[in-house]
């Protein structure tokens, strides 16, 4: 195990009276992906918007590099290397493709105050930088986004954060609108960047995707660290059990077939049947 | 434009396949936001020189419209940019008259020299502005509410202060010749010069806008605010900025005309809340933010003012201007929405 490249100490964070993160302490290394698990409204989109400048947490600290370090913003933590595909959005329908690509790092060409933004540099390396990704029905950088699929849109956020992401790279949830060919495509992409020496963090719900691609998971309970291990640590099962929340699947399987039992085989109607 | 689109084959000589970014096509420009505005624009231009006449387009007939774009163009291209970041501001309306108040009290019915007046008029216009983006920025209340209040508070305001310190709601304005020069001379007896502000403007918001990478921010942040920050757009200084610019602009059409009709009065400019609010929509500009362009605003503004004014060429009484202006609006709107879904199904022919 490397030298971390973020270390995690003791962030909490809360919106008001409710707590979102308490006690967080991890460390991201470079060359490896963390796993982050954990039931909906564990907290995990929380945790990575504090490592990409979004929210300033409460207490705590972060550093980078052994340094001590507090964002400023989301631009000071992409100057910083650290670029990050949020679970919603990401993508502006009636933008160009060349250009929501490029938002905030504008390629310019021109001098002194004159400089204009150079679409066709950008349109270039947009479009190659998606057609890399293997989304090869994309030719003209000049097509507005919301004319994609929604695959196409998250493949293209995606692509982008590779393209910027020159240190640490966070993805909440990318293979959730994926196509099969997509997704494993998103898993080599995530095994290509570790190999290329960066920090992964990777949110999924799905145990497959994480184990194909995890060296060290970290599961949130109620926004708190539960279990923190390496891979080969624990079985499948056990993972599976710990993303439910801790309780077992066993026990849902129990539940549910109880259900089944007493309500003539129909499955339960509403989620709250369960809770 | 010409010399750099010569040019541009020299710089992607060595690139790799850029199918189709220097291709022209018919199609192309039906994708553009602009599009429904200059057929919105060619159409109203037809339909006067039909049912009217010729003479609206000689230069007595051409100043009656290009003066009215002018003083509203000048307002129009803030309130898109706000509408294209995904905001409103309508405390223009009481803007404008504040804007020739403050320069009329303060050069004319006080004698104070002329720029004192200017940059005193141009401080207010950046202090409500302040005031509004901070209100919409640290409160979150949509913007329209925010600058509901502003309307109605800088109107009473101006209002009250006219006539705490003049007695009068109309103040008289007598600009030396150097401001009357720059802000308030008719050029050939018969074009305010406030158009030549409008087209030197019109040219620094293309670039801004559309060559500058800034103009990128304002449209990330209309389609998506959030993600527009997450991406590190500065979103709320952007917000801020925008409000400045309309209520500073507001400003200096009012002052410009003070200083054209040498007075002042208390309430003249609410109609241009409504009107630039039409410019820019039928100028292309999406309501809900996100999608729009400077030429369409231009265009969309000319066309609003050659209907407002066209109506004196016609044999048609004037009351029936309004009605036309309704069916212009709806018609346009219908068309530029068909022309953006056209660009978002848009996908290059396979070769
Ligand atoms: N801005 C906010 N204000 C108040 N509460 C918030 C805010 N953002 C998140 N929360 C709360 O924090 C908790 C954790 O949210 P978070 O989005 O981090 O969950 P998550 O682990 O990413 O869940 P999911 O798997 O559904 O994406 C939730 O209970 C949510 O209601
Ligand atoms: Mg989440």
């Amino acid at each position: 195990m490397s030298t971390p490249i973020l270390k995690l100490r003791n962030i909490c964070k809360s919106f008001g009276p409710i707590d979102v993160l308490q006690d967080i302490s991890l460390d991201i290394c470079p060359g490896e992906v963390l796993c982050l698990l954990g039931d909906n409204g564990a907290g995990k989109s929380t945790l990575i918007k504090t490592l990409s400048g979004v929210y300033r947490p409460n207490s705590g600290t972060i550093e980078m590099d052994g340094r001590p370090i507090e964002f400023t913003g989301p631009r000071d933590a992409s100057n910083r290397g650290i670029a990050t595909v949020h679970q919603f959005g990401g993508t502006f329908p009636l933008m160009s493709i060349g250009r929501s690509f490029f938002i905030g790092v504008e390629p310019t060409k021109g001098w002194g105050p004159f400089k204009i933004f150079d679409r066709k540099k950008a349109n270039e390396i947009a479009v190659k930088a998606v057609r890399d990704f293997g989304i090869t029905r994309i030719e003209d950088g000049d097509r507005l986004v919301g004319g994609l699929s929604g695959g196409e849109r998250q493949s293209l956020a995606i692509a982008r954060a590779v393209h910027f992401g020159a240190k640490v790279l966070i993805l909440d949830e990318p293979t959730a609108a994926l196509g099969v060919k997509q997704a494993t495509h998103v898993l080599r992409i995530v095994n290509e960047a570790k190999r290329r020496g960066l920090a992964v963090v990777f949110i999924t719900h799905q145990v497959m995707h994480a184990m194909a691609v995890g060296d060290h998971f970290a599961v949130l309970i109620r926004g708190a660290v539960a279990a923190d291990f390496r891979k080969g640590e624990k079985t499948r099962e056990e993972i599976t059990d710990l993303m439910a929340g801790g309780e077992t699947m066993a026990e849902l399987e129990a539940q549910i077939d109880g259900y089944m039992a007493t309500h003539d085989g129909h499955a339960p109607q509403h989620a709250g049947a369960s809770a | 434009m010409n010399s750099k689109t010569a040019s541009q084959p020299i710089v992607v000589a060595n690139a790799p396949a850029s199918s189709s970014a220097t291709r022209f096509s018919i199609g192309g420009l039906f994708r553009r936001p602009e599009a429904g505005a200059f057929l919105g624009l060619f159409g109203v231009f037809v339909f006067f020189i039909a049912f009217g006449s010729i003479d609206f387009l000689k230069p007595a007939g051409a100043a009656s419209w290009l003066n009215v774009a002018a003083n509203l163009g000048i307002v129009a291209f803030p309130i898109g940019l706000l509408m294209i970041a995904g905001e409103l501001d309508i405390s223009i309306g009481s803007m404008i008259p504040a804007g020739s108040m403050t320069v009329a009290i303060i050069s004319g019915y006080y004698g104070l020299p002329i720029w004192l007046g200017i940059a005193a008029t141009l401080g207010l216009g950046v202090v409500v502005g302040l005031v509004n983006g901070f209100l919409v920025v640290r409160t979150n209340v949509p913007s329209l509410i925010v600058t509901l209040g502003t309307l109605f508070a800088v109107a009473g305001l101006v209002l009250g202060l006219s006539v705490l310190l003049t007695g009068t709601t109309s103040v008289a304005l007598k600009a030396p010749e150097l401001a009357k020069f720059l802000f308030g001379q008719f050029v050939a007896n018969t074009f305010q010069v406030i158009i030549f502000w409008w087209l030197a403007l019109t040219a620094i918001y293309i670039y801004v806008i559309h060559y500058s990478p800034y103009g990128n921010w304002i449209f990330a942040m209309g389609g998506d605010k959030i993600s527009a920050r997450n991406a590190g757009i500065p979103t709320s200084r952007l917000t801020i900025v925008l409000f400045v610019l309309s209520a500073t602009s507001a400003a200096f059409v009012g002052m410009c005309q003070a200083i054209l009709f040498n007075s002042a009065q208390v309430s003249a400019g609410m109609s241009f809340i409504f009107n630039s609010i039409i410019s820019v929509v039928v100028g292309g500009v999406l309501l809900t933010g996100g999608f729009g362009s400077i030429v369409g605003i231009f265009f969309g503004t000319i066309t609003f003012a050659v209907v407002n004014q066209g109506i004196y060429f016609t044999t048609f009484d004037r009351n029936w201007s309004s009605l036309i202006i309704g069916v212009m609006l709806l018609l346009a709107v219908l068309m530029n929405n068909t022309f953006r879904s056209m660009a978002l199904s848009y996908s290059p022919k396979k070769k």
